[in-house]
């Protein structure tokens, strides 16, 4: 389920944008009108009518962007993202639908819990929100949640995002009931015992800066093993933020044998290497870590191939003084609602190593299948989903311009192209640049 | 009166040009220097060494210059040469300890540079337990950063030291072949000392047992081997010390020291006549050094040691003669 502020749906026009959805086969400069929050009437020269006319005229019109995978820190760090923060920020970056993750404090392990939040939301979401259960009781891999009870009570998936699920039998438990719920369990790949305290990729830049590395073989014999339980339980599952070649391998192989296994891929491990992490920059810490260029190749295949079918921000407020520390001593996550469409945009669309239509596919279409949403789409009828982006605009990532509550961004102090001047979700205008 | 001794100018030499980007200069890496650059300050070091022959050691080269020695991890040599260097050149020179200082009640790193920072320090030499601390102090404070050590990072003015003493004691540094033995993997000496050796022209051989000779190493331009075997062909055997203090809980990286000194354990016997051997301290006597050959090479770590002060002497000099920024080089600097 998915929960927002209520309020009055808006009635608009947005003029001669180049109207884009692959799924629909669109691809045109249109009118499109909005009556009550849902889309009209796509068209030449489409009637105002008294709405409010939005000049589209040099935009991209598109369906709205869906993030699976956000932490909005609430309950227990509302100084580094709250609900209303957290949707504000989602809004400015194209989303008109995001998922939070559960790993709060407390963590969402309880129907009383997402209860809570649900009430919280429906004061101060901007856009719709739903939010993932725990799969363990306290994260603590030892017990189930209660998960019928929290999918009857609109949970919209299950993780213990964060830390790994570690003990296959208790995975295999979580397949097992939790397939009466229909909700798709999400999982962190992370074979503790390997990554130990590894604070970036384990290669050449980790071995000559002396931290200490959390090999890619880490995440991937994870990836293995839950595919190998998915496979044998007959139950579908979702790998969140695949960062190795190894990882994308063996969901392949998975796939084409049948498992109906579905990933995700953030922004930064699209367009950054470990390189990065020369900077000793905590912002450009991570779990999974930044890894080589070829595990970036191998991302950027598989997500323009269809293998990951989904772009996740993996948005991870922190306090700036958690950050202004020693690398080692940071916690690790960045953010990324704000800054995901032009980091994107300008890293891998503008480079010509993947097709504007497979990244707004990537963006919005796939994420939402992926948790069994609706695809937001710009079809007359449809609610409507839209974001209207500017691909000629070069702006700065800075501190100073971000709804987050928090700014360990990843793109500090650079610039990119492709901004988002509008979004509307669920048939109200949520952002207007 | 005592004669004032003198450094002549054209002894020391000025390194030239601002670094790029045109900010206040730094030791933060050996990443950081050319070849010229470490050429630059083993003369220096050498024309320091000379003037601390004489009878009254001290020279007037940084008279009014502050340097804060900021230590928040255990150190012996380091804090004390850097501290004695400072006053040979006449500084004012402060030493804080992690132990006992406002860190003990969580002060963050930041704070504590700020903190520092107000009293104009135009030198922070800085050792701490975590990769990067001296650039986050370097971003936080008007100084001219030294870091003497950050984690499993860098150790630049060790190296240099290195440099130093190997080339007093072999007359050369080009075309030596150097093994590095021991717990690479915790060893940011060993990541300075491969960078330095490369920059002067000397091959490296990594040796130690494989979970301890961090992955994708040999892409720093060095050989690795596990066996003990490969220091024959050495002129100069480094040892390392096993960093147990640096290692996680059961991480197993060797199944006992006992198994690591039989196998890697710097013995005479596996040293061949003329080899020359180094550590950097301290020792872990019976571990990966055999007593016998820690006291046969007794000399050289004596010698080690006292490079590290006009090592120092001259980092801290080559700093401050470019001048902070706005005060031309000619008045910062004291030499007649």
């Amino acid at each position: 389920m998915l929960w927002a502020q209520a309020g009055r749906k808006d009635d608009l026009v947005v003029r001669g944008a180049r109207v884009l959805d692959g799924a629909a086969g669109l691809d045109a400069v249109l009118d499109v009108r909005v009556d009550g929050g849902t889309v009209s009437q796509l068209g030449r020269d489409v009637p105002a009518n008294g709405h409010r006319v939005i000049d589209g005229e040099g935009l991209l019109l598109a369906p709205a962007f869906v993030d699976p995978h956000v932490h909005l820190r609430s309950p227990g760090r509302e100084d580094e993202e709250t609900i209303a923060s957290g949707t504000e920020a989602a809004a400015a970056g194209g989303y008109c639908v995001i998922l939070a993750m559960p790993n709060t404090e407390p963590p969402v392990d309880s129907a009383a819990v997402l209860g809570a939040l649900a009430e919280a939301a429906r004061a101060e979401a901007r856009i719709p929100v739903g939010f993932l259960a725990a799969i363990s009781k306290g994260q603590g891999g030892s017990e189930l949640t209660e998960m019928v009870e929290l999918a009857e009570s609109g949970a919209a998936g299950f993780s213990d995002d964060g830390r790994p699920v570690v003990s296959p039998g208790l995975l295999r438990r979580a397949l097992q009931y939790g397939s009466i719920t229909g909700l798709r369990l999400a999982l962190h790949c992370e074979e503790p015992t390997l990554s130990g305290d590894g604070q970036v990729h384990e290669g050449a830049i980790s071995a000559e800066l002396g931290f200490a590395g959390y090999p890619s073989v880490a995440e991937s014999v994870m990836v293995q093993r839950d595919l190998a339980l998915a496979a044998y339980e007959g139950q579908p599952l979702h790998l969140l933020h695949l960062s190795a070649r190894e990882s994308v391998e063996a969901l392949r192989a998975a796939r084409e044998r049948g498992i109906a296994a579905t990933a995700e891929v953030t922004p930064h491990h699209l367009c950054r290497t470990d390189e990065t992490v020369r900077t000793l920059d905590a912002n450009v810490k991570m779990n999974p870590p930044l890894r080589s260029a070829d595990d970036r190749a191998a991302l950027i295949e598989a997500l323009r191939e269809g293998t990951i079918g989904a772009v996740a921000t993996d948005h991870a407020p922190h306090a700036r003084h958690e950050k202004e520390v020693p690398f080692e001593a940071a916690p690790f996550g960045v953010t990324g609602l704000e800054t995901a469409f032009g980091a994107l945009y300008t890293h891998l669309v503008q480079p010509g190593l993947l097709r504007l239509e497979t990244l707004l596919e990537r963006m919005s279409a796939g994420p939402a299948r992926a948790y069994g949403l609706d695809p937001p789409r710009i079809a007359a009828g449809a609610p409507a989903n839209l974001v209207l982006i500017d691909l000629s605009e070069r702006w700065r990532v800075e501190e100073a311009g971000f709804r987050s509550r928090s700014a360990n961004s990843w793109l500090l102090g650079e610039e990119l192209q492709g901004r988002v001047r509008l979004t509307v979700a669920d048939g109200r205008v949520a952002f207007q640049a | 009166m005592t004669p004032e001794l003198r450094v002549m100018r054209g002894d020391l030499r000025v390194p030239g040009g601002s670094p790029p980007g045109g900010g206040r200069r730094h030791l933060l890496s050996v990443a950081d220097l050319s070849a010229d650059d470490v050429e630059r300050l083993l003369a220096t070091a050498a024309s320091f060494g000379r003037s601390l022959e004489r009878e009254v050691k001290k020279l007037p080269t940084l008279r009014g210059r502050t340097v804060v020695n900021l230590f928040f991890e255990s150190s012996t040599r380091t804090s004390s040469s850097f501290e004695l260097a400072a006053k040979r050149l006449s500084a004012d020179t402060m030493t804080i300890r992690a132990a006992g200082s406002a860190v003990d009640k969580g002060e963050s790193l930041k704070d504590t540079a700020l903190t520092l920072g107000a009293y104009d320090p135009d030198v922070i030499v800085i050792r701490h337990p975590q990769i990067g601390a001296p650039q986050l102090v370097a971003g936080c404070t008007e100084a001219h950063i030294v870091n003497a050590g950050d984690g499993k990072h860098q150790h630049p003015t060790q190296a240099l030291l290195d440099l130093y003493a190997i080339r007093e004691e072999l007359g050369r540094l080009e075309g030596l072949h150097v093994a590095v033995v021991g717990d690479v993997l915790h060893s940011r000496v060993a990541r300075s000392l491969v960078q330095a050796l490369a920059l002067v022209g000397a091959s490296v051989t990594l040796v130690g047992p494989p979970a301890l000779i961090p992955r994708g190493i040999e892409a720093m331009g060095c050989e690795v081997a596990y066996d003990i075997e490969a220091i024959g062909a050495a002129d100069v055997v480094y040892v390392l010390r096993m960093q147990r203090e640096r290692m996680l809980e059961g991480a197993a990286y060797v199944p006992s020291l006992r198994e690591y000194s039989a196998r890697w354990g710097v013995t005479p016997e596996r040293l061949r006549p003329g080899q020359r051997v180094m550590h950097p301290g301290p020792m872990n006597r019976g571990v990966e050094i055999d007593p016998r050959v820690a006291d046969a090479s007794h000399a050289l770590i004596g010698l080690q040691v006292r490079a590290g002060l006009v090592v120092r002497m001259a980092v801290l000099y080559d700093l401050l003669t470019s001048g902070p920024v706005g005060v031309p080089a000619a008045a910062a600097v004291g030499v007649a």
